[in-house]
């Protein structure tokens, strides 16, 4: 027999004494907000300028942090006060980062879709001067140059993780990780001039090829893999090593099987975001693949079109229809966008699939 | 299958650190031997230097010889590797593979080598290991789940399938227990006293009664003070350790005084 001893329910609970209600911050934001709005459009009748919807904003926000601070202070005390403000400018600043990456997302969509169609996907711009043409060549050209990019920089760049992590010691290791902290830094500009120099060297003066480009972006490319799939190796447990040296299995054979497998989510992730990061350039391609209204399905012979020096192109150098050229440029600013969000769409299924299971 | 280990005068280094000094005995083959000390006295660094994973960490080197059935593991042109395919190792926490199912953390020793096996031959191997671990009831019908999905204590047992499956000469302990329940403290002093049949065991403890309860013969190792080697101070019949050392200290121990 248990008997529960319980006191008679208060109506008011003592605990909650001295607490804001919940929607008290939406009220006090509104409130705010409504107050900037009416200086904003004071002052915009005075001065006969426009109603200013950044200073409603700015004014709200600022009266926002300045009531909710006080008023805090005044009922629940100092901590919850800080609190209080300290939440509020953080997710001001939220807010405000916000803004620019929807702002240009929300312009690539709306200008690009002006010549999102079929057409763009399956012409090329050849004999193209008004209206028409598509990007096909630019998008093979963009696909098959970081391809390349990526078959160069790819085992380059995990080899020299798994020698930094597994094999290298003292002072070759600590130069190595240097100078790969160094040519995360190189302006891309500097790439395109080093290949083209490259190059230039076998091939004679004003030489252009889509394997140019590669190497130039590999050039980028390669300190991003190497530096995220070291911090990725790093992360498998030394227990694993040692649990399959133990075994007996020789060293080279516990990397292969044991460390990569456990790592191979994090590594695939890494490498998508290094070929995302470099599929936008557009200075290095400028100068080694150079630009063509072409088709060119060969990256050791002629010029290649690549997207983004094709929104360039389009851009800087219109025709007479000026305003089908910007739409051209747009649109192939939309495609870029779109295949570095399938990038990314892709990396994550991947280490979705390939992660270690957790178990149960 | 099972063999004699005897070390000569082992000093161990961690870099220009002493670790270890002047440790010589001899383990029969088919006993229990356990290593008993406080922390840090060099027991586990001991019992590594007998698969060579000591030199597994950076720096780490050894001065003497340990001798399996006569053949000196440090002598020059041996690799490391063959050492460890005769010298399996369970570690203090259990570390199953996380990529691989149970099955395939069971047959970790063939596969990761790349040796050949047919299908049927795999599945002896499988069902072999995981009854002389004492695991097979539990985990018959689910051998396709991943071993990190087992409790501790089975996946203790998982990885002593694993290092037997590669049928060793001799077995090395290290802590095995200490991550575990009762229970499965339990099972697992069982499983060693069954594997005394077929393989020499090594193993390094913290619980006295484990000590006294599984092994044949104890060594006790202790430290002079921090930064100091340690040093192998008393090797006996484990009855005579726990009832009758020889050495003040080994009493001390023993009997909870210090440490």
């Amino acid at each position: 027999m248990t008997t529960t001893i319980s006191a008679p329910r208060q109506a008011q609970n003592p605990l909650t004494a001295g607490q804001l209600p919940r929607w008290s911050p939406w009220a006090t934001l509104l409130g705010a907000l409504l107050v900037g709005a009416a200086v904003a459009g004071l002052v915009a009748g005075a001065s006969g300028t426009q109603f200013s919807i950044v200073a409603t904003a700015v004014i709200g926000f600022v009266l926002y942090l300045v009531a909710i601070t006080v008023v805090s202070q005044l009922i629940e005390g100092g901590r919850k006060a800080t609190d209080r403000f300290v939440t509020g400018l953080v997710t001001g600043a939220f807010l405000l980062a916000l803004i620019p990456l929807v702002s240009l997302v929300i312009t690539v969509v709306a200008n690009g879709m002006a010549r999102f169609d079929v057409e763009l996907f399956t012409y090329s711009m050849r004999n193209v001067v008004g209206e028409g043409g598509g990007v096909l060549h630019a998008i093979i050209g963009t696909l098959l140059v970081t391809l390349w990019a990526a078959i160069i920089s790819v085992p380059v760049g995990i080899f020299t993780a798994i020698y930094l992590v597994e094999y290298a010691k003292g002072r070759l290791a600590k130069a190595i990780t240097f100078f790969v902290d160094v040519m995360t830094g190189i302006p891309s500009i500097v790439a395109g001039l080093f290949a083209y120099a490259l190059f230039a060297l076998f091939f004679g003066e004003g030489v252009r090829s889509g394997i140019g480009g590669a190497v130039a972006l590999s050039l980028l490319m390669i300190p991003t893999v190497v530096r995220s799939t070291e911090e990725m190796l790093k992360l498998v447990p030394n227990d694993l090593r040692e649990a399959s040296l133990a075994l007996g299995v020789p060293k080279w054979l516990t990397i292969a099987k044991v460390v990569l497998p456990t790592a191979l989510a994090g590594i695939v992730t890494g490498v998508t975001l290094a070929v995302a990061r470099v599929i936008g350039e557009t200075a290095p391609l400028l100068i080694i693949a150079g630009f063509t209204t072409n088709m060119n399905y060969n990256v050791f012979e002629g010029r290649m079109m690549t997207l983004p020096v094709f929104a360039y192109n389009q851009y800087v150098s219109p025709g007479v229809q000026e305003q089908a050229y910007f739409d051209r440029a747009w649109a192939a600013a939309l495609i870029l966008i779109l295949i570095v969000m399938i990038l990314n769409i892709v990396a994550r299924l991947i280490a979705h699939f390939f992660a270690p299971k957790a178990g149960r | 299958m099972s063999k004699r280990i005897e070390i000569n005068d082992l000093d161990v280094y961690y870099g220009s650190f002493k670790a270890v000094e002047g440790v010589s005995l001899e383990i029969e083959p088919r006993s229990v031997t356990a290593f008993i000390g406080p922390s840090g006295c060099g027991k586990s660094t001991v019992l590594r230097t007998i698969n060579r994973m000591h030199e597994v960490i950076a720096g780490a080197y050894v001065d003497g010889e340990i001798l399996l059935d006569g053949a000196n593991l440090y002598g020059s042109g041996v690799d490391p590797v063959n050492v460890r395919r005769q010298i399996g190792m369970v570690f203090q926490r259990p570390n199953p593979f996380p990529t691989m199912t149970i099955r395939e953390n069971v047959l970790a020793g063939v596969l990761l080598n790349n040796r050949r096996m047919s299908k049927s031959d795999q599945d002896d191997l499988v069902e072999r290991s995981l009854r002389g671990a004492n695991l097979w009831n539990e985990v018959k019908d689910r051998l396709g789940i991943p071993g990190s999905g087992l409790s501790g204590g089975q996946q203790q047992r998982l990885c002593i399938a694993r290092a037997i499956a590669v049928s060793p000469d001799v077995l090395l302990m290290d802590e095995p227990c200490s991550a575990l329940d009762p229970i499965s403290t339990l099972a697992i002093e069982d499983l060693i006293e069954e594997l005394k049949q077929e393989y020499t065991i090594v193993i390094v403890t913290h619980n006295m009664q484990q000590a006294s309860r599984v092994s044949d013969k104890t060594a006790f190792f202790n430290i002079a003070g921090t930064g100091k080697p340690g040093k192998l101070i008393e090797y006996d019949e484990t009855t005579r350790i726990f009832s009758n050392p020889s050495v003040q200290s080994t009493e001390d121990y023993v009997s909870g005084r210090f440490g």
